[in-house]
């Protein structure tokens, strides 16, 4: 039992400590920015342009249901008309942001994890060492930095779309029309709900990238390694970002 | 001059170098020979610095490569071409663009570039393939492509790994009398990681025979049938060479 819980715990420093290390090699590489914008263009088409129709598909949707599901609960103690603000903060300040994030996290963490992990059990990053080609700056840092920049792009888009959807919705099912919908986002719009959103889609970003390429970096051990790498990506991602989720909203929104 | 001294390296629980040396002069191809796992590809990648020993030191043109910081080591593995053993070719780019990159990531223009390209693809006789994606390359070609990026940026020292691995044994007879034609042509130095003895026998000066984790003999080629060591004699004997 001992031994168990002292493995685990040895487990997520090791964890910690790489994710961190690969970090910093990162941050370090920044000096050499001006390398890399065939490479950062290259993932921000990845990371953006590639996922915008599966992000369109999850926040019309999102957006469809949550607006049916908050006028069934609001619909007995308080007014529709605050239904397009009611829809409105929840995909700004929570929906929006979380489930691009996971859904960034399942495509493109997992697309990273795979990427690298093949390039590093093929040989392939240990050729760009000896090319004296620094791989962190070459493949880890573009797509950090894609995933820093694409995912709140990504978010913004999915709040529009989840709105535009609520909209819909609100009028052909729940009978409210648009002017009411919109009137009421607008009256009961605070900044903080949008900005706030979208610093939490920063740090998804963020965690989204950096697990993903942390895995396949570091993967060993051919076909399984790479899957069991990209699994890890993707798991780890979507853990953390429910915990930092939590984190941030305790931080922005808990007081 | 790369000198190897006394490395150790232990791999999980293994110890697969158990002090290793070995000096590679210059203009001479010394081919490393062994059965698989024997740990050869591991003494390869310390020469270049992909992997850190243990204990004991590698020394390139005298400076000791376990010792330098990154940027230190960036510039000294600028003397090396490396050939993989699975060509490590980038799956997503051309096989220009696969050749090009260590000169592209270097700053030179687009016509040097292009230049040096078709030159060192014309001396692995693959003219007219550099749009062709990795995928689209036979074996043999796809070794090739890695011995003409590995030779790009002009490089001092030559390392191959396995170079005839899975390839059937035409083609892995035309890849030795390519690494041959670089050695008497461009005289550079080399080294040939290998198990294949008569591969070894055609390309190389010397051979070093590493067995259960330490150099066990390392002698001019021409001497190789008068070693009595057990290991060779079955290399020999595998070979039909004796």
């Amino acid at each position: 039992m001992l031994d168990a819980l002292i493995n685990l715990v040895s487990e997520v420093l090791e964890l910690l400590g790489g994710v961190a290390d690969l970090a910093v090699k990162s941050l370090k590489s920044l000096r050499d920015i001006k390398k890399i914008p065939g490479p950062l263009l290259e993932q921000m088409n990845n990371f953006g342009v590639n996922s915008v129709p599966i992000v369109l598909f999850t926040s019309v949707f999102t957006g469809m249901v949550t607006a049916v599901q908050i006028a069934y609960q609001i619909r007995d103690y308080a007014p529709l008309d605050l239904l397009g603000a009611g829809v409105a903060k929840m995909v700004m300040i929570e929906l929006g942001p979380v489930l691009t994030a996971l859904v960034i996290a399942g495509r493109m963490g997992a697309g990273i994890a795979a990427e690298l992990g093949t390039m590093r059990v093929t040989e392939q990053i240990d050729a760009l060492e000896c090319m004296a080609i620094d791989p962190v700056r070459y493949l880890v840092l573009p797509r950090i930095l894609s995933g820093i920049i694409m995912v709140p792009i990504l978010t913004v888009l999915a709040i529009t779309v989840a709105i535009a959807g609520a909209a819909f919705v609100s009028n052909v099912v729940v009978d409210l029309d648009y002017t009411t919908f919109f009137q009421g986002i607008k009256l009961h719009f605070v900044p903080k709900d949008l900005y706030g959103g979208l610093i939490k889609s920063v740090f998804f970003g963020l965690i989204v990238s950096l697990m993903g390429s942390y895995y396949g970096y570091y993967a060993r051990g051919g076909a399984t390694g790479v899957g069991k790498a990209t699994t890890q990506a993707v798991v780890s991602s979507s853990l953390l970002i429910l915990l930092v989720d939590y984190v941030l909203g305790v931080i922005l929104f808990g007081k | 001059m790369i000198e190897i001294r006394d490395i150790h390296k232990k791999l999980g629980n293994k110890e697969v170098l158990k002090g290793v040396s070995l000096t590679v002069n210059d203009g001479e191809t010394v081919a490393i020979l062994g059965r698989s796992g024997m740990g050869k590809s591991v003494l390869l990648k310390h020469m270049v610095g992909l992997m850190k020993p243990d204990h004991g030191q590698v020394i390139v043109d005298g400076i000791d490569i376990t010792r330098v910081n990154r940027k230190k080591l960036f510039e000294i593995r600028g003397l090396f071409g490396f050939v993989f053993q699975n060509s490590a070719l980038f799956d997503s780019f051309t096989v220009w663009k696969n050749v090009a990159l260590p000169l592209i990531e270097a700053g030179y223009d687009m016509e040097t570039i292009d230049r040096q390209v078709k030159k060192v693809l014309s001396m692995v006789n693959l003219e007219g393939t550099e749009n062709l994606y990795p995928a689209e390359l036979s074996g043999g070609m796809m070794k090739r492509v890695g011995i003409a990026r590995a030779l790009v940026g002009d490089p001092k020292y030559l390392l191959y790994d396995e170079p005839t691995a899975g390839l059937d044994p035409v083609i892995a007879d035309r890849i030795n009398d390519q690494i041959l034609y670089l050695k008497e042509y461009l005289k550079k130095t080399a080294v040939v990681v290998t198990h294949d003895l008569r591969s070894a026998l055609k390309v190389s000066d010397r051979i070093a025979l590493l067995a259960d984790g330490v150099i066990v003999t390392c002698i001019r080629k021409e001497e190789i049938f008068q070693v009595e060591h057990p290991e060779m004699r079955q290399f020999l004997k595998a070979s039909g060479l004796s």
